[in-house]
């Protein structure tokens, strides 16, 4: 296993970098589209709500490879050309985004009505009301599913490397392919998925919840 | 619609009330909540509403706070139509711009405290006079400094909400009211979810409002004696209509109507 490591270390560590790339475009991609479409499903208009119930059904009731494929292979049809790695993080935020949207959803739904009416009661705009006052709140209320989603989002992105981005699941595919060290490889590649999912991801949504829990004043 | 010329400031003669229900309607279904309720409160006058549970008390206040939309009639605040506005000669329902022009008049603390969980007391007070008002930070932080004060929660100014007492939290949600330099203030039970031994730390602040401000106040309270002591007029509400209404010693020392009698004898039993 260690001169494994010590041979094709690079490899890995250049996937590993990769996976981490995707992984922060599609959070931020993915935490866009939730609060765009989780507050466009409580919308008092019927189209907005009709649209984002429409993308959330399309994109939590298929597949991600599929829909992978589709940005990847079929836009291309459509005159839409995408890279490989802008596709990749595409597909995944926009899956994880609908996923969040209704994370956002219910995170909304939980702020007491009592909310609403004080801010109302001074005399806040309804952008105000959501910016100031809602969304902080509903934050707080959503973390702990969030960390969970971020984790699911994490182990999404090794579908990239069916479209040829070279992320971990990529260089270990290659290195296998070359080697058969199969064992040694996808395990390396499973403990790397582990470490950053448990010491990295981890923590620093524990970090954050506290950070907001703190601001709540329930800390 | 109604028009113009029934603006109430051209029926009452000389002095324009501060609120003026005029023929108003509330109901949710087939519920009438409020039944053709007309009611007219004067520049700093204070008011008490009493009555069953159920008998529309709240949605009197949360109409005014435009927190209700209303079914039928129209409520002035200030000589201006409220839940209404004037479009081409006619009253038409009011859009949000123009409850937002108007909700500025008014003020409110509701049972609960509804204090924003996510913000220090004084954040809480700034939060509107920053936001809504456009004041610069220090300007909003010395003038909620100020009610603070008046309300005896300057030492716990940078405290969360989830750090106070409930009684100390109704405090607060009266200065984050007052901070908004309304002219009409709104009470709704805001004693009514406290231990009975932080009562009067709340009452108290409302009796030197009462004393010290030209403030015009719409209380409702289960609080009889309360009712007595700082009301100008006190209404007896029953099945969304005022059955009776009048100054706190003719109402409660010498009830006209059957079910005011009722209704004050059978609090009195339960105290
Ligand atoms: N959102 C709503 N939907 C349906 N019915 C409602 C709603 N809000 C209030 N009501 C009904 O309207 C009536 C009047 O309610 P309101 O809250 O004004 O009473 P209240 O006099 O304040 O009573 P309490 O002393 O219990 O607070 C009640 O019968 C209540 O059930
Ligand atoms: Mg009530």
């Amino acid at each position: 296993m260690l001169d494994f490591l010590v041979l094709y270390w690079p490899r890995l560590l250049s996937g590993t970098g990769i996976t981490i790339a995707q992984f922060l475009a599609a959070a931020v991609l993915g935490v866009a589209i939730s609060l765009v479409f989780g507050l466009a499903k409580l919308s008092s208009t019927l189209i907005v709500r009709g649209i984002a119930t429409t993308y959330i059904e399309v994109f939590r009731g298929t597949s991600l490879v599929v829909q992978l494929y589709w940005i990847f292979f079929v836009l291309p049809l459509f005159g839409l050309t995408i890279d490989n790695f802008t596709a990749g993080y595409i597909a995944v935020g926009m899956n994880i985004g609908a996923y969040g949207a209704e994370l956002v959803r219910g995170g909304i739904l939980s702020v007491p009505k009592g909310q609403w009416e004080a801010a109302v009661a001074v005399n806040m705009s309804g952008f105000q009301r959501m910016r100031r006052i809602i969304l902080p709140q509903a934050l707080v209320n959503m973390l702990p599913p969030w960390g969970n989603l971020m984790i699911e989002l994490l182990k999404g992105t090794a579908l990239v490397s069916l479209i040829s981005v070279g992320d971990l699941m990529f260089q270990a595919r290659q290195i296998n392919a070359s080697t058969f060290l199969s064992a040694q490889v996808f395990g390396a590649a499973l403990i790397i998925y582990y470490i950053l999912a448990r010491f990295m991801l981890t923590p620093c949504m524990r970090w954050l919840e506290r950070v907001m829990a703190r601001k709540l004043g329930r800390a | 619609m109604q028009d113009l010329s029934a603006l109430p400031h051209e029926l009452t003669g000389n002095t324009v009330p501060m609120i003026s229900f005029k023929s108003v309607r509330k109901a949710y279904g087939d519920l009438v909540v409020i039944n053709d309720l007309d009611l007219d409160i004067q520049v700093g006058e204070t008011v008490s509403i009493i009555g069953p549970s159920g008998s529309g008390k709240t949605t009197v206040l949360r109409m005014l706070m435009t927190l209700e939309d209303v079914n039928g009639g129209v409520i002035y605040v200030d000589g201006k139509p409220l839940t209404h506005m004037v479009k081409n000669g006619k009253l038409v329902p009011a859009n949000e711009r123009h409850l937002r022009k108007q909700r500025v008049n008014i003020g409110m603390c509701f049972q609960h405290f509804n204090l924003f969980p996510h913000m220090t007391a004084i954040e809480n007070c700034m939060e509107g006079p920053v936001q809504v008002l456009g004041l610069s930070k220090s300007e909003a932080r010395e003038r909620s400094e100020e009610l603070l004060e008046l309300v005896g929660m300057i030492d716990k100014k940078d405290q969360h909400p989830a750090r106070l007492s409930g009684g100390q939290q109704q405090r607060v949600a009266i200065a984050r009211a007052l901070a908004m330099r309304p002219k009409v203030m709104l009470f709704d039970e805001v004693t009514s979810a406290l231990d009975p031994e932080v009562i009067g730390e709340v009452t108290n602040v409302i009796r030197n409002l009462v004393a010290e401000h030209n403030l015009t106040m719409l209380l409702v309270t289960h609080q009889m004696g309360f009712a007595r002591d700082i009301s100008d007029r006190v209404c007896f509400f029953f099945g969304g209509k005022i059955e009776e209404q009048g100054s706190p010693d003719q109402l409660f020392g010498n009830p006209q109507r059957e079910r005011t009698r009722q209704f004050l004898s059978a609090v009195r039993e339960a105290i």
